[in-house]
C-alpha cells in the first residue's frame, strides 16, 4: 500500500513539474523571439544607418606615451637620456609577399636573421594594419638610403622614436640599471591604461625602483582613422605628462676615480656621505653594458654575460656578501667597551697565537711572531687578531650578535634600488635553524676577526662605517638626493632619514675607537700608513683581508701556490676627514691579496680627489 | 533487463554532446577572427575546452544520488569559500573574485552557479510538491545569502545567474502563481535599497543602459558600438574575418562578453538564426533529459541548470544588443575564457548523469 501511494505521489510530481517544464519553454520561446526581432531590427530594418555608423566610426582614441624623465648626476652630467633612433616599420596589410619584399630591403640595408626573428615574433602579436618593426637603430646613411629607394617598398617606412640610452655605458649600470621592454610579467603589475602607450619599463636600479616617478602620465588623442584604420588627422589632444628627471648622488669624477683605481679587478666600491647618506660612487666591478638589454639581448651576448667568471651581471655592492674580516674589529671593540667587558687599558698578551683551554687548536695570527702586551689602540691600530679572539671570547656570541646588529650588519641597509642581499650575522638561533647545530665557542673567536659565518656586503660596511663617523647616527644610503620636473625644472629636494642613533654607555668611545683607526693609517705602525704618507688632511682606515678557504694548520699562507679565485679578499673601510667626515668608504677587491696592500691605496685615491674639490662637491 | 546502449555506459548522452561540440567549433572559428587572428588564443582556448570536456565526462559518471549526497555539503562549502574571498581574496580589475590557491587561481561564485540550484533542488525534493509557503521562502534564504555574497564582491553578473539558477528550480517545483506574483512585487519594492548598495560603476551602467548616447566615450561606448557592429553586418553578414568594426579596435572586449557582436558582424542575421537553433536544440534535449528523470531531484536538478543556460544566452545577447544594462555574463561555451567554460561543462555532466544514471526496472 505504501508503495503505491509514493509511486503515484511521484506520478504527480512529475505531471507538476512536466507543466511547469512546458510552460518554461514557450517562455523561451517567447524571448528568442524577442531576441530575434531585435537582431531584426538591428540588422536589416536599420542595416543602412548602422552602416554608414560604421562606414563614419573612424574616430578613434589613441595613447600617447609619456617622455621618460631624465637621470643626471651629482655634477649635473646626464646618465640616462632619451635618445631620437629610426627603425624601419613594416605594415603587413599593405605587402602581398613579406619575404619578397624583405629579400629586396637586404639590398640596401642590412638586415640580420635575428632581425627577422623578432619581426616574425611580433608580426603575429600584432594587428594586420600595425606596423611592426623590422630593423632598429638605423643609422644616418641607411635612413638615407632608405628614403632614395623609398618608392620601390609600399608598405615600408622609417618610423622615428625615442631609445633609452645610458652613455656612461658599464660604468654605472648596477646603480642605474636598465629599461627593458614590457613582459608579461610586468604585464600583470602595471596600471594598463598609464602603459597603454609604453613599450619599456625599467628592470633593475634605479630605472625599476623609481619606475613611478619616471615613466609620468600617459596622454591621449582622438585621431580620424580612414577605412583601414590608418590615421588621417588629430582632432583633439590630451598632452601627456612627462617623467620626472631624477638627480642622483653619484659624483661621477669620484666614481671614474674608483673604477680607474680598480683597475678592472673585481671588487665593489662605495662612498657615502655620512651626513645625509648620499652615495657618491657605486662601482661594482665588472659592469657591463646596458643599452644591450634596451631592446633585447641576443642570446650569445647574454649567454657570455651569465658563464663568465667574472659574474658581471652581479651587483656586487648590494648582492656580494663577503666575510668583513679585520674591518670587523673597530665596531666589536666598540661593542666591548660598551658592555664593559674591555677597559681601553686593558691588555692582552700576543704571542702570535691563541689557544682555548683544553683545546689543541692554535688559532693564529697574522703576525706570527706576535704583536706582545696590546691594547685596544694599539689591536684595532695593528689589527692584533689574538687580542679580539680573546675580546670576542670574553663577550660571547650574544652580545656578539646584539652589539653588532646596531650597526646594521645582517639586515637591509634600506637603499633606494631594490635587490640587496641581508648578508649573514650568525648567532646560536641561526645556526641551531639554519644547520640544527648547536654554536661552538670556536666559531665565537673567528667572529673577533670576521671570518666564520659572518657575511656582509659592501653597502652594509659602509653605511656602518659612515655611522662610525657620525659617532652613532645612522642615515640610510640613498642615491637619489632630488627630482625635477621636465617643464617647469622645478627641484624637489628628497630628505634624508636618520634612521636611529646608536646610544654607547660613554660616549667617549666613539672618539677612542675613531683615534685608533687614525693611527691605523697615520700612525708609526699602523697597517695602512703607507696610505696615510703626506696626506694634507687626516682620515681614519681600517684594513681587513678576508680569507677564502681555511688553511690547514700545519701550513702557510702563500699567496702563489693558490688559484686566483682562492686567494683572499682584500678589504678597507674608512672615512676622511677625521674631524669633521664628509665622506665614508669600504672597498672590497675580491682575490686581492692584503686589504693594506690593495684596497686601501684606492682609498687614498678617492680621498685625495675628494679633499681637493670638495668645496665644488659641497655646492654640486 | 535492457541493453544498454554505448552513452549509457559511457554515461555520456550523445545528442548533448553533439550540441556542445558544435557551439565549441563555432566559438573557436570566432576567437581566432576576433582576437586579430591570434592562433594562439585559439590553442588555448582549446585546451581549456578540452579540460572543460574532460571534467564533464568525470561528472557525468556520478550516480544522481550521489549528487543529492553531496549537495549541503558543498553548499557549505562554497559559502566558506566566498566569506574567505572576501577576507583574503585577491583584487582584480576592482573586484574582488579569487581566491589563490598557489597552485591555480579560483573563483568561488562560479561554484556557486552549480551549488545553489543543487541545494535547492536537494531541499524542495525531499519533501512532496509542490512546496508550500515555509519551504519557498526558506529556500529563498538559501539563495539570497550566495547571492549577497556574490554582489558584494562585487560581481553582478554572476549574482544575476546564481539568483536565476535558484528562482528556475524554485519555479519547476511548482511554486504557486500567487506567491510567485507577490515575490515579483516584493523584489520590485527591494530595487531602491539595492540601488544603494551599488557600485559606482554599477549604477553608472544602468544609467548608461537606460541613455547610452549619454555618455558616448564612456560607458555608453561599450553598447554604441556593439549595436553599429551588428547592424553593419546586415542579413548575410560581412564574411568571416571581414568584420571592420571589430578588427578595427572599436569594439571592446571582442573576444569575450561582446564576442556576440563579432559573430553578427561577420555571419549576419542568418549567423545568429543558425546559432540560436542550436541553443534551441542543446535547450530542448536538455528539458527532454529532465521530463525524464526518475526522480524529483533529477527533474528539479536539470530543468534548472537548462533554465540557466537559457537566462546565460538571453542576458548576454540582450546585453550586446543594447536591450539590458552591461553585466559582464559571457556567451555560454563561445567566448573566450576558461572559468565560465569549466562551470558550464560541469553542469552539463550533471545533466548528463541525471540522464544515463537511470535503471529501468520492471514491475
Amino acid at each position: 500500500m505504501a508503495k503505491e501511494f509514493t509511486l503515484k505521489d511521484q506520478d504527480h510530481e512529475a505531471r507538476l513539474i512536466g507543466r511547469r517544464v512546458y510552460i518554461s519553454a514557450f517562455v523561451i520561446l517567447m524571448l528568442v523571439i524577442m531576441i530575434i526581432s531585435r537582431i531584426f531590427y538591428l540588422t536589416v530594418l536599420q542595416h543602412e544607418h548602422y552602416t554608414t555608423l560604421s562606414k563614419s566610426n573612424r574616430v578613434k582614441i589613441t595613447p600617447i606615451p609619456p617622455i621618460r624623465g631624465l637621470i643626471y648626476s651629482r655634477d649635473g652630467v646626464i646618465l640616462a637620456e632619451n635618445k631620437p633612433t629610426f627603425s624601419l616599420e613594416v605594415i603587413p596589410e599593405q605587402i602581398d609577399d613579406v619575404d619578397k619584399i624583405i629579400d629586396k630591403l637586404k639590398e640596401i640595408i642590412s638586415i640580420e636573421d635575428a632581425d627577422i626573428d623578432r619581426f616574425n615574433k611580433s608580426l603575429k602579436k600584432k594587428r594586420r594594419f600595425e606596423n611592426v618593426p623590422l630593423r632598429l637603430n638605423l643609422n644616418k646613411e641607411e635612413v638615407a638610403l632608405f628614403a632614395v629607394n623609398r618608392h620601390r617598398f609600399p608598405g615600408v617606412d622609417v618610423v622615428a622614436g625615442l631609445n633609452r640610452y645610458y652613455p656612461m655605458s658599464d660604468e654605472l649600470v648596477h646603480a642605474i640599471g636598465y629599461v627593458a621592454r614590457i613582459d608579461e610579467d610586468d604585464v600583470k603589475q602595471l596600471d594598463e591604461s598609464n602603459y597603454s602607450g609604453t613599450t619599456h619599463i625599467g628592470k633593475l636600479g634605479i630605472e625599476k625602483a623609481y619606475e613611478s616617478l619616471l615613466h609620468g602620465d600617459v596622454g591621449y588623442q582622438q585621431v580620424e582613422v580612414n577605412a583601414q584604420g590608418r590615421v588621417i588627422r588629430v582632432l583633439d589632444r590630451t598632452s601627456p605628462k612627462p617623467g620626472e628627471n631624477l638627480h642622483l648622488t653619484i659624483d661621477l669624477s669620484l666614481q671614474r676615480i674608483a673604477i680607474d683605481s680598480l683597475e678592472n679587478k673585481r671588487g665593489a666600491i662605495v662612498a657615502m656621505d655620512p651626513r645625509n647618506g648620499d652615495i657618491l660612487t657605486f662601482v661594482s666591478s665588472p659592469g657591463y653594458d646596458p643599452n644591450k638589454f634596451v631592446n633585447g639581448i641576443d642570446r650569445k651576448s647574454y649567454k657570455a654575460l651569465l658563464s663568465s667568471k667574472d659574474k658581471p651581471l652581479i651587483n656586487r655592492v648590494i648582492q656580494g656578501t663577503y666575510p668583513p674580516g679585520s674591518t670587523i674589529k673597530p665596531f666589536l671593540g666598540l661593542v666591548g667597551l660598551d658592555n664593559g667587558v674591555r677597559d681601553l687599558r686593558d691588555e692582552s698578551w700576543c704571542p702570535g697565537w691563541f689557544s682555548l683551554k683544553g683545546h689543541e687548536h692554535r688559532y693564529r695570527d697574522w703576525k706570527k711572531q706576535g704583536h706582545g702586551y696590546t691594547g685596544l689602540h694599539k689591536a684595532i691600530m695593528q689589527s692584533c687578531d689574538v687580542y679580539f679572539y680573546i675580546l670576542a671570547y670574553e663577550l660571547g656570541i650574544n652580545r656578539i650578535f646584539e652589539g653588532l646588529s646596531q650597526f646594521g650588519f645582517g639586515q637591509l641597509t634600506g637603499v633606494d634600488i631594490g635587490g640587496e642581499s641581508k648578508g649573514l650575522l650568525p648567532s646560536r638561533k641561526w645556526k641551531w635553524e639554519a644547520l640544527g647545530q648547536a654554536w661552538y665557542p670556536g666559531e665565537t673567536l673567528i667572529m673577533g676577526i670576521g671570518q666564520g659565518y659572518a657575511l656582509s656586503t659592501p653597502m652594509q660596511l659602509a653605511k656602518a662605517t659612515a655611522s662610525l663617523a657620525n659617532k652613532g647616527k645612522i642615515i640610510r644610503p640613498r642615491l637619489v638626493s632630488g627630482t625635477s620636473n621636465s617643464i617647469t625644472n622645478e627641484v624637489d629636494a628628497l630628505p634624508s632619514i636618520v634612521e636611529d642613533k646608536i646610544i654607547m654607555s660613554n660616549n667617549s668611545y666613539w672618539g677612542e675607537i675613531i683615534h685608533s683607526m687614525k693611527e691605523a693609517v697615520h700612525g708609526v705602525g699602523g697597517t695602512a700608513w703607507r696610505s696615510g704618507l703626506n696626506a694634507k688632511y687626516k682620515f681614519a682606515g681600517k684594513t681587513g683581508t678576508a680569507q677564502v678557504i681555511g688553511i690547514a694548520q700545519d701550513k702557510e699562507y702563500k699567496k702563489e701556490e693558490i688559484a686566483e679565485e682562492f686567494q683572499d679578499h682584500a678589504l678597507f673601510i674608512a672615512f676622511a676627514p677625521v674631524e669633521s667626515p664628509r665622506i665614508a668608504i669600504a672597498i672590497i677587491v675580491e682575490n686581492g691579496g692584503g686589504g693594506s696592500k690593495i684596497a686601501a691605496p684606492i682609498a687614498r685615491k678617492m680621498f685625495d680627489h675628494f679633499m681637493n674639490n670638495r668645496d665644488l662637491i659641497s655646492k654640486g | 533487463m535492457e541493453e544498454r546502449s554505448l552513452g549509457q555506459r559511457l554515461h555520456v548522452d550523445f545528442p548533448l554532446l553533439f550540441g556542445i561540440l558544435v557551439l565549441c567549433v563555432i566559438g573557436l572559428i570566432v576567437i581566432y577572427s576576433a582576437g586579430g587572428q591570434d592562433i594562439n588564443l585559439v590553442y588555448r582556448q582549446a585546451v581549456k575546452l578540452l579540460i572543460a570536456l574532460v571534467g564533464m565526462v568525470i561528472v557525468a559518471q556520478l550516480p544522481p544520488a550521489e549528487i543529492a549526497r553531496w549537495s549541503f555539503k558543498i553548499y557549505v562549502f562554497g559559502i566558506i569559500l566566498l566569506v574567505l574571498v572576501i577576507l583574503y581574496g585577491d583584487i582584480g580589475k576592482g573586484a574582488q573574485r579569487w581566491l589563490d590557491l598557489k597552485v591555480f587561481r579560483f573563483q568561488p561564485s562560479e561554484l556557486m552557479k552549480l551549488s545553489v540550484p543543487m541545494m535547492i533542488a536537494f531541499y524542495l525534493s525531499d519533501k512532496s510538491l509542490p512546496p508550500g509557503i515555509i519551504r519557498v521562502l526558506s529556500a529563498c534564504v538559501l539563495i539570497t545569502i550566495p547571492v549577497l555574497l556574490i554582489a558584494k564582491q562585487p560581481d553582478l553578473g554572476t549574482a544575476l545567474l546564481v539568483t536565476a539558477a535558484g528562482f528556475s528550480v524554485l519555479f519547476i517545483a511548482g511554486i504557486s502563481w500567487r506567491l510567485l506574483v507577490s515575490m515579483g512585487v516584493m523584489a520590485a519594492a527591494c530595487a531602491p535599497i539595492l540601488w544603494y548598495l551599488m557600485h559606482d560603476y554599477q549604477k553608472r551602467r544602468v544609467l548608461t543602459f537606460l541613455n547610452p548616447e549619454h555618455d558616448p566615450l564612456g560607458a555608453g561606448y561599450h553598447t554604441i558600438q556593439s549595436k553599429i557592429a551588428i547592424g553593419s553586418g546586415g542579413f548575410y553578414g560581412k564574411g568571416w574575418l571581414n568584420g571592420t568594426q571589430s578588427h578595427l579596435e572599436f569594439l571592446p572586449e571582442r573576444s569575450t562578453d561582446f564576442i556576440f557582436a563579432v559573430f553578427c558582424e561577420e555571419f549576419g542575421m542568418l549567423g545568429v538564426l543558425l546559432l540560436l537553433c542550436i541553443y534551441l536544440f542543446i535547450i530542448s534535449r536538455g528539458l527532454y533529459i529532465a521530463i525524464n528523470a526518475q526522480h524529483t531531484f533529477g527533474r528539479l536538478l536539470a530543468s534548472g541548470l537548462t533554465l540557466t543556460f537559457f537566462v546565460y544566452i538571453f542576458v548576454n545577447m540582450g546585453m550586446v544588443t543594447g536591450q539590458l544594462p552591461v553585466v559582464g555574463v559571457p556567451l555560454p561555451l563561445v567566448s573566450h575564457g576558461g572559468t565560465s567554460m569549466v562551470t558550464l561543462m560541469i553542469g552539463f555532466g550533471i545533466v548528463m548523469a541525471i540522464h544515463t544514471h537511470r535503471r529501468f526496472l520492471s514491475f
